[in-house]
């Protein structure tokens, strides 16, 4: 009993932070509609910030100014990527914004790691919070108690603000209707900078007191970003209440999961300790499942995905045939021109191009957002991988692999389609961090962090140009699958679905069964690719489900376009071949290639062959007139 | 005659490829009530929201003149035309409707202005007195008003603004006719105090109660304009 | 004779609020009714009722006898009610006749079919319905293009693509100007009588109403204040008082 009253105190000293940050991005969501993927990245430069201060001066000032020093600093750096790069793209769809706040997440990664380099910083303790209480006969550290008091304290802080100034009330009114608050007179750039100046200094005051409970690492970005969208999407979006419950219920049940530890069931040990994030996971399901907009959250409206109208479909013309053809004849020739090292990134060119091409189904045609697609390709590759280890043939292991995926997207997907928007956009995303946290902790089957090696091919396609072959014959059948279905009825009722779906409703289009076999399909061919990757490589570790290869998918299909057949093959061969040379050139790689996927968001937002075809059909138009 | 107040000469308008307006020009004084008429997704809409430099509209494809009380209002941001004095009330209303009605007229206040010297002066007590129904709901949310409290509330919110024109976006649609009759009623007042009122209009029983003049828009372009009586004469013929 | 719509004690509340207290009115095969009733009345919410997009907290609806209560759009569409909506809705990166198309496919259940194309299926039928409401010279049309009245005629074809039973017209001339209310109207009623099918709609504009619906129902705060030939309606002391004021005389 005693125990379970003390993780609740952990519980609770561990949401303070989450709150804040995830208040911060909520505030932040609702008067932008940015999903800002570099909030963590910001909770991190508050930990960092934080510990520099404070070790500089050694002292109490130093500590507890450090911890106001990080949030200040981290709100000016706030105002500057907002004025500098946000400014120039609320206006477009949201997977561009996502892209480039994920090039900032990119950059601040690397700029971390310049100024304060790769090593886990531990800071100092609280000054005056550095003992322990007895709370029913256990010590319980003061500065976990602090952090309850300030937690709380800032609830009522935020609320009084937001509910009686009237900065609180323009930012109300402009999280409702920002067009109209703007021809009130409410100067939106103003309101827009400071709220984001708000947002970030929650985030980095959130980080800063976190200084005394973990030291500051590399990868706390990410791994805050994903809490903080489940206690979001569980609280609902824009709702400060919301933030606060959900941050309290989250961290209880990763409290209580790491306070039972090894729990035996059913003959089976569970270590739940290592569960915390499949526990969130089901909390956040279940919540969703009774309410689609999160505890306190309503639905927002959802600017289309894409702002340009597409034009009308039809039928493929000739010339697509023709390019088709000579495409076809042009790869399956390229080993006998090139030479083996050409093959082997040709085959990973297709891979991640049917990796870019089914995510561009769900994105595209039925105009689903999806941020967590690796989830599928990991599971491909998975289960591929342990098909084979377990002793099965090459094609069985690779059917093993699909079907993982496959049902994977089909359990997940069912929740996803009952949510809209930017909710279902995030619970894509934690999704996908559950499947990496389990690959990434279940050591027992997956190898841990290690992965696992020795994933090979046989006899036949060991060599690279044969191998090439497969891979052009079974991705560039699915590349095709994702291209044709546009044309087809199936293609249509999801256009359909996604250009109104209330109309479709009323011509008997049943839109969430369409939606959901969309996901399934789009991850059973993520998982073909995962499942041939997995084999072209040999080996796999965590990474292929992490959030950054799935934002790389995000990028092919940004870089090529959305609903054209070479678009997904354009863009994964210029993403494969532009991280290839960078990483050989640079240490800081992630960083220029963060820079050039803002500049590459803010020149080409419809993608190079989007680009292209826009530029001709314009050319065509003025030669016309 | 007095200077015009809001001047609009040859405004084109543009999204993308489509153009909306073609050379829309026409200008209104203070006392005034200027009515655009015309079939719906003939531009009047447009017109307004161009004139207004809503983002909807794209402020980079406008050309043409638009000038308010002397100065050059074209590209400018909604935020800083309606720092001049011109207000906008939205088609559909707008309310905001997590906010209760005295904080929707709060933010239509501006505080930090105050060239408005010659503009009728607004307070919350003057807006219940020209729409009494208000008062007896400051404390009610926005989304719990029936569709006439509404518009009530969304020309109230904008005159907050101490505007010296409005711009009304058919403000009888949706409205069952008795309400109509109050919102007449309402905008011939506003008229007295001296407002320049344009507004686009479908229901030409509702117009030919409130305007001056009238100026008719059909695909875009501006096809005829004059009296209001001359106008729906036009209208009744090429019907 | 069964009447095609039939509707028995309907009540809604949001949040305690009843929004409709208990209504009960029918539709015939072949006649055009309006529901008519100031802001707030109850109309779009008993309107919603029928078209499934809400579910009733009592009260039935029933469509030639079939009880249909509470069926989802899909549903409904299967069982041969078509709609239209306020604000036009159609699938603005198609073209017009693939509009229709889509709707045909639907009705007869092919529109998950992944080995044709879908501009191959049901073109002629398509053609035939473009005919009927005057739009086949813009049938190649992309939908975005479309003038707002022909996208109101567009969505009449795509309602009847359906072979309804029932047609539902939500404010179905709203934003047309006077002329092209006539005309469409004058195609609705056309239908309704040619093909027997009952036509409800809600209606703003007065001169509408009194021209083209064979019954009026009017509706105030959630309940039905009075029904009956437009003469009579518009005779109405308690109708004139809340709704039509002195304009309507």
């Amino acid at each position: 009993m005693t125990a379970l009253l003390v993780q609740t105190l952990n519980g609770l000293a561990a949401a303070s932070s989450l709150f804040l940050v995830a208040v911060g991005l909520s505030l932040i969501f609702g008067v932008t509609r940015i999903v800002n993927f570099a909030h963590g990245s910001f909770y991190m430069l508050g930990v960092y910030i934080a510990y520099s201060v404070a070790t500089y001066f050694g002292n109490a000032f130093g500590f507890w100014g450090g911890v106001l020093a990080a949030g200040v600093a981290v709100a000016l750096l706030g105002v500057i990527v907002e004025v500098a790069i946000l400014r120039r793209i609320y206006a477009a769809p949201e997977l561009l914004q996502l892209i480039a706040t994920f090039a900032l997440v990119l950059i601040i990664k690397d700029a971390a790691l310049y100024i304060w380099g790769p090593e886990d910083l531990l800071g100092p303790r609280a000054p005056g919070f550095t003992g322990a209480v007895e709370i029913f006969g256990r010590p319980f550290p003061t500065y976990d108690l602090l952090l309850i008091v300030l937690g709380v304290a800032m609830l009522f802080a935020l609320t009084t603000f937001i509910k009686r100034t009237r900065f609180g009330l323009l930012l109300r009114a402009a999280t409702e209707d920002r067009e109209m608050t703007d021809a009130l007179g409410v100067n939106q750039k103003l309101l827009f900078t400071a709220v984001f100046a708000l947002g970030c200094f929650l985030a980095g005051f959130g980080g800063a007191l976190q200084l005394p409970r973990e030291p500051a690492t590399l990868n706390m970005d990410l791994n805050i970003i994903a809490d903080v969208f489940v206690v979001v999407v569980i609280g609902g979006l824009g709702s400060l209440y919301g933030a606060f419950v959900a941050a309290v219920i989250i961290s209880l049940v990763k409290a209580y999961c790491i306070g039972l530890g090894n729990v035996a069931m059913f003959g089976v040990e569970f270590e739940f300790s290592k569960l915390t994030l499949v526990a969130e996971f089901i909390v956040m399901a279940l919540v969703l499942v009774f309410k689609p907009n999160g505890l306190f959250g309503r639905p927002f409206s959802h600017p289309r995905a894409s702002e340009v109208i597409e034009t009308p479909i039809g039928k493929p013309s000739n010339v697509q045939y023709a390019t088709l053809l000579v495409g076809l004849m042009l790869a399956a020739s390229l080993p006998l021109v090139f030479d083996e090292y050409t093959s082997v990134l040709a085959t990973d060119v297709l891979i991640f191009a049917l990796f870019a091409a089914s995510l561009g189904l769900i994105i595209g045609t039925a105009g689903l957002g999806s941020f967590g697609h690796a989830a599928y390709f990991g599971l491909g590759a998975y289960g591929a991988a342990l098909a084979a280890k377990a002793g099965f043939g090459f094609a069985p292991s690779l059917v093993c692999g699909v079907a993982l995926s496959l049902t994977a997207s089909i359990v997940f997907g069912w929740f996803c389609v009952r949510l809209s928007g930017t909710y279902m956009a995030m619970l894509t995303l934690a999704f996908a961090q559950i499947v990496w946290s389990i690959v990434f902790q279940w050591d027992a089957v997956t190898g841990g962090s290690n992965g696992i090696v020795g994933v090979w091919p046989p006899e036949l396609f060991s060599d690279r140009d044969n191998f090439y072959w497969l891979a052009l014959a079974l991705c560039g059948a699915g590349v095709l699958f994702c291209w044709w279905i546009v044309y087809t009825p199936l293609g249509y009722a999801l256009r359909a679905s996604r250009d109104s779906q209330v109309k479709a409703h009323a011509i008997g289009l049943s839109v969430m069964r369409l939606q959901w076999a969309a996901f399934a399909l789009a991850g059973a061919l993520g998982g073909v690719a995962g499942a041939i990757y997995a084999f072209s490589k040999g080996s796999i570790s965590p990474d292929v489900s992490a959030i950054p290869r799935s934002v790389d998918a995000l990028v092919m299909v940004l870089l090529g376009g959305i609903n054209t057949l070479l678009g997904p093959v354009v863009g994964a061969a210029v993403f494969t071949w532009l991280q290839d040379t960078l990483a050989r050139s640079t240490e800081y790689w992630r960083a220029v290639l963060g820079a050039i996927i803002l500049l590459l968001v803010m020149v080409f937002p419809k993608g190079i062959v989007g680009s292209i075809q826009s530029l001709t059909a314009s050319m065509k138009k003025r030669s016309a007139a | 005659m007095s200077e015009p107040l809001l001047v609009v000469k040859k405004l084109n308008a543009r999204l993308g490829a489509a153009q909306l307006l073609f050379d829309v020009s026409f200008e209104a004084r203070a006392g005034e009530v200027l009515v655009l008429v015309g079939r719906n997704g003939a531009g009047k809409s447009t017109t307004l929201k161009a004139v207004m430099g809503l983002a909807s509209i794209s402020r980079k494809g406008l050309s043409g003149e638009i000038t308010f009380a002397g100065q050059s209002i074209i590209g400018r941001e909604a935020h800083e035309i309606a720092r001049l004095g011109l207000g906008y009330v939205p088609e559909e209303r707008r309310i905001f409707t997590d906010l209760t009605v005295a904080e929707n007229l709060e933010v239509g206040r501006m505080p930090s202005r105050t060239n408005v010297s010659d503009a009728p002066r607004w307070s919350v007590e003057r807006v219940c007195e020209l729409f009494p129904k208000l008062a007896e709901m400051l404390d009610r949310p926005g989304g719990h008003m029936s569709g006439g409290e509404q518009q009530m509330l969304t020309i109230a919110r904008t005159l907050m603004g101490n505007p010296r024109a409005i711009l009304l976006d058919e403000p009888s649609e949706g409205l069952a006719p008795i309400v109509v009759e109050r919102i007449a009623e309402s905008i011939k007042a506003l008229k007295r105090e001296g407002l320049c009122v344009i507004l686009s209009e479908q229901n030409m029983q509702f117009a030919s109660a409130v305007a001056d003049r009238a100026a008719l828009i059909e695909r875009g372009t501006m096809t005829a304009s004059g009296t209001f009586a001359e106008i729906s004469a036009s209208m009744v013929s090429v019907g | 004779m069964t009447p095609a719509l039939d509707i028995l004690g309907l009540k809604k509340s949001f949040g305690g609020v009843a929004a409709v207290k208990g209504i009960d009115f029918n539709v015939n095969a072949g006649e055009a009714v309006a529901l008519i009733g100031p802001n707030g009345a109850g109309k779009t919410t008993c309107f919603n009722l029928i078209n499934g997009q809400l579910k009733p907290d009592a009260g039935s609806v029933s469509l030639f006898g079939e009880n249909i209560t509470s069926r989802s759009p899909e549903a409904l569409f299967r069982a041969g009610v078509a709609r239209t909506f306020q604000i036009t809705a159609t699938f603005a990166t198609m073209t017009v006749r693939e509009n229709v198309q889509l709707a045909l496919m639907s009705h007869n259940g092919s529109a998950t079919k992944v080995f044709c194309f879908a501009t191959s299926q049901h073109a002629a039928r398509a053609d035939v319905l473009l005919n009927d409401v005057g739009l086949q010279s813009q049938s190649s049309r992309p939908c975005a293009e479309l003038a707002y009245g022909d996208l109101k005629r567009l969505e009449l074809a795509v309602a009847l693509a359906n072979d309804p039973r029932l047609l539902l017209m939500d404010e179905p001339t709203a934003g047309m100007s006077p002329q092209e209310r006539d005309g469409l109207m004058q195609l609705a009623l056309t239908v309704c009588r040619e093909r027997k099918l009952a036509l409800l709609f809600t209606e703003h504009d007065m001169d509408v109403v009194f021209k083209f619906a064979d019954r009026i129902i009017v509706m105030n705060r959630g309940r039905l204040i009075a029904q009956g030939r437009p003469d009579e309606v518009r005779a109405n002391e308690e109708v004139r008082k809340v709704y039509l004021g002195s304009t309507h005389v």
